[in-house]
């Protein structure tokens, strides 16, 4: 019987050669005779370990990492897949801290399914929350999102129950899901690292929100420098389309949905949601005068719902464990788990899924192992250009929206960028200004 | 103006005629026309101006306000390189330097030899291994001085 190894197709562990990786093994495989099946998943979130390589025995899946194609060789004869013993041998994937510590909730199935393989994803209570939903009057659906304590998470953190509740009460002939996957904030990768791993999330999520809203017609806002999560979102939505979870009559409900994915084209200020509904109708993208409210007179003038992937992502789940299951993790009025990004200068970079609470400090020396140069950490910048700079003294902050607000911080889309003691802070104003002036849709400056 | 070859002409007509009918189908008009030639050129404006319905400052209004679409030939590959800050922590900006002095040209700007365009990218979502830069929808991250030398030696005859 083959063997599983499984190689992350996600864009980050390909940067760092896992294609090659995937080759060579295939290869060296091919060349011992042994019966291998490589899998192609997204990524478990532990950036300095990639290319992580896992193989599946009977009692769960054995990690190594960071291979190169020079281990490869080297992995076979120490019979790694038997989980043989090799410098690079991590043991169960589970068992590493910093994963096994996480609460994974949109992020369940990241780097353990195969993120196209909808049979996999069904193995993986996908469609659940669909299908309960398809159950549901959209007032309950709504409800149910709302007593979840959802929040968006691309930055504003507005309740996503009651803005869907304002799409639905609003009387149209045609409404709109739309969803911002334009993350332009440094530092952050969660969106990517969700619509490369488990595309069908999204889709359901999106799918989901239609239904609640009465909308049939979807589109996703992905930035253009997101390429491999556009052939991985392209792929999962022409399978969602075969096997009847998109179109015209979705699983037999008689709704109409369909998702059309739409590129942006490199302009940070899209990532605002009246400037991406610009660009969606194929303007300039300025930003637009409110009121009116997107959820009232949104794309072409109709009520449309523009969520975060984070925010979408997080509604499967919720419909089918129940919004209590959310609620109950977080802190204040900061509920449910962050997709937290570790970033720049640190040591354990990546993706870490919580509940809200962590502090600051936590994150980055109990995940984050300190900073990747040795130096002492001098500042981190959270919630991205329009965040803050946050000094060593506001460390223990923790991660709440409230609470980052007291001191003056955002959250915002939950990334962290980490700086050392060699910070330049008056240069990284310096380059505040110019990427504002670069970056300025120009409607008042 | 640059002046198309007919097979040109026609082939920015065709991409046209597929997508003049969705909604907002401009962007998605762009992006085809760039994926095929590379770049938009101007005289491709009134064809598409008069495909949609637009006039022709409307169109070159919007291919302006867009980076990532260029009116100029771009060389044989694209260099995107990330000046954003979790980049900038991990020494982007010796990078940057670095690469403007190999390459031997500023941002913006084509090798003399046609094989690299060398732009500014402001963030590449692979902060967690910064520095970044992606080559023709590539990525590689962690790129040091020395890995950017390689990784461009590869490409340049590709
Ligand atoms: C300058 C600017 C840039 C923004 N960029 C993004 C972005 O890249 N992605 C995103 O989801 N929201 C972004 N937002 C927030 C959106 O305007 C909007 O609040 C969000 O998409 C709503 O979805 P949510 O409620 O699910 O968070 C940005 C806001 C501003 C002012
Ligand atoms: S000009 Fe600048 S500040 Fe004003 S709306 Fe546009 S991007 Fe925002
Ligand atoms: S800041 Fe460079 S990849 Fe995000």
């Amino acid at each position: 019987m083959a063997t599983t190894v499984f190689v992350p197709r996600d864009a980050a562990a390909l940067s760092l050669g896992a294609e090659d990786v995937a080759r060579a093994i295939a290869a060296e495989a091919a060349s011992r005779r042994l019966d291998v099946r490589i899998v192609r998943n997204g990524t478990r979130g532990m950036c300095w370990l990639e290319p992580l390589v896992e193989v599946q025995m009977a009692a769960g899946r054995t990690a190594y990492g960071p291979v190169t194609t020079a281990d490869v060789r080297a992995l076979f004869d120490a019979d790694f897949l038997h989980g043989g013993a090799h410098a690079l041998l991590l043991g169960p994937v589970e068992a590493i801290p910093y994963f096994g510590r996480q609460e994974r909730l949109a992020f369940a199935r990241v780097g353990i399914t195969d993120p196209v393989n909808i049979d996999d994803y069904l193995a993986h209570d996908g469609y659940k929350g669909l299908t309960r939903a398809l159950g549901m009057t959209p007032a309950a659906i709504v409800q149910e999102v709302t007593e979840s304590g959802l929040r968006g998470r691309g930055g504003a953190a507005f309740p996503t129950g009651i803005k869907w509740k304002t799409v639905l009460d609003a009387p149209a002939d045609q409404k709109y899901v739309t969803c911002n996957a334009d993350e332009g904030d440094s530092g952050t990768f969660a969106d990517r690292m969700l619509m490369e791993g488990d595309p069908f999330v999204l889709i359901e999520g999106m799918t989901i929100a239609a239904i609640a809203v009465g909308a049939t017609e979807g589109y996703i806002y992905l930035r253009v420098e997101y390429p491999h999560a556009h052939r991985a979102l392209t792929e999962a939505i022409d399978v969602a389309y075969q096997r009847g979870y998109l179109g015209a009559d979705i699983l037999g409900s008689g709704h109409r949905f369909d998702i059309e994915v739409r590129l942006g084209a490199g302009a940070y200020i899209c990532g605002e949601e009246t400037s991406m509904l610009e660009s969606l109708e194929g303007k300039r993208g300025e930003v637009r005068p409110r009121p009116p409210l997107p959820a009232i007179k949104g794309l072409f003038g109709r009520p449309t719902i523009v969520n975060n992937v984070m925010s979408l992502g997080c509604v499967p789940i919720i419909m089918d464990k129940g919004a209590a299951l959310f609620r109950d993790y977080g802190v204040g009025k900061s509920r449910g788990t962050l997709a937290i990004q570790l970033a720049g200068n640190i040591k354990r970079g990546g993706l870490i899924e919580k509940a809200f609470g962590l502090t600051i400090r936590e994150l980055l020396y109990d995940f984050g192992g300190g900073s990747a140069s040795g130096r002492p950490i001098r500042a981190v910048q959270v919630g991205g250009p329009l965040g803050a700079f946050m000094p060593e003294s506001q460390f223990d902050t923790p991660l709440d929206y409230e609470a980052f607000t007291s001191v003056g911080a955002l959250v915002g889309h939950g990334g962290i960028v980490v700086f050392d003691d060699t910070v330049d802070m008056a240069q990284m104003a310096r380059y505040a200004m110019e990427f504002c002036a670069i970056e300025s849709c120009g409607k008042c400056t | 103006m640059d002046i198309l070859d007919s097979s040109t002409e026609e082939s920015i007509a065709r991409v046209v005629a597929r997508l003049k009918d969705k909604p907002g189908a401009l962007l998605p008009v762009l992006h085809a026309i760039q994926d095929t030639l590379g770049f938009v050129p101007a005289a491709a404006v009134p064809i598409i101006a008069d495909g949609l319905n637009l006039s022709r400052a409307d169109v070159h209004g919007v291919i302006s306000f867009y980076h990532y679409f260029r009116e100029t030939r771009p060389g044989r590959h694209t260099i995107h390189l990330c000046r954003a800050e979790a980049c900038q922590s991990m020494n982007a900006r010796g990078l940057e330097a670095h690469a403007k002095h190999r390459l031997g040209i500023d941002f913006h700007e084509t090798t003399t030899n046609g094989a690299f365009s060398f732009e500014p990218v402001y963030c590449l979502g692979n902060c967690a291994c910064s520095p970044a830069m992606m080559i023709d929808g590539e990525l590689y991250g962690r790129v040091t001085p020395d890995r950017f030398d390689d990784i461009v030696s590869q490409w340049k005859d590709r």
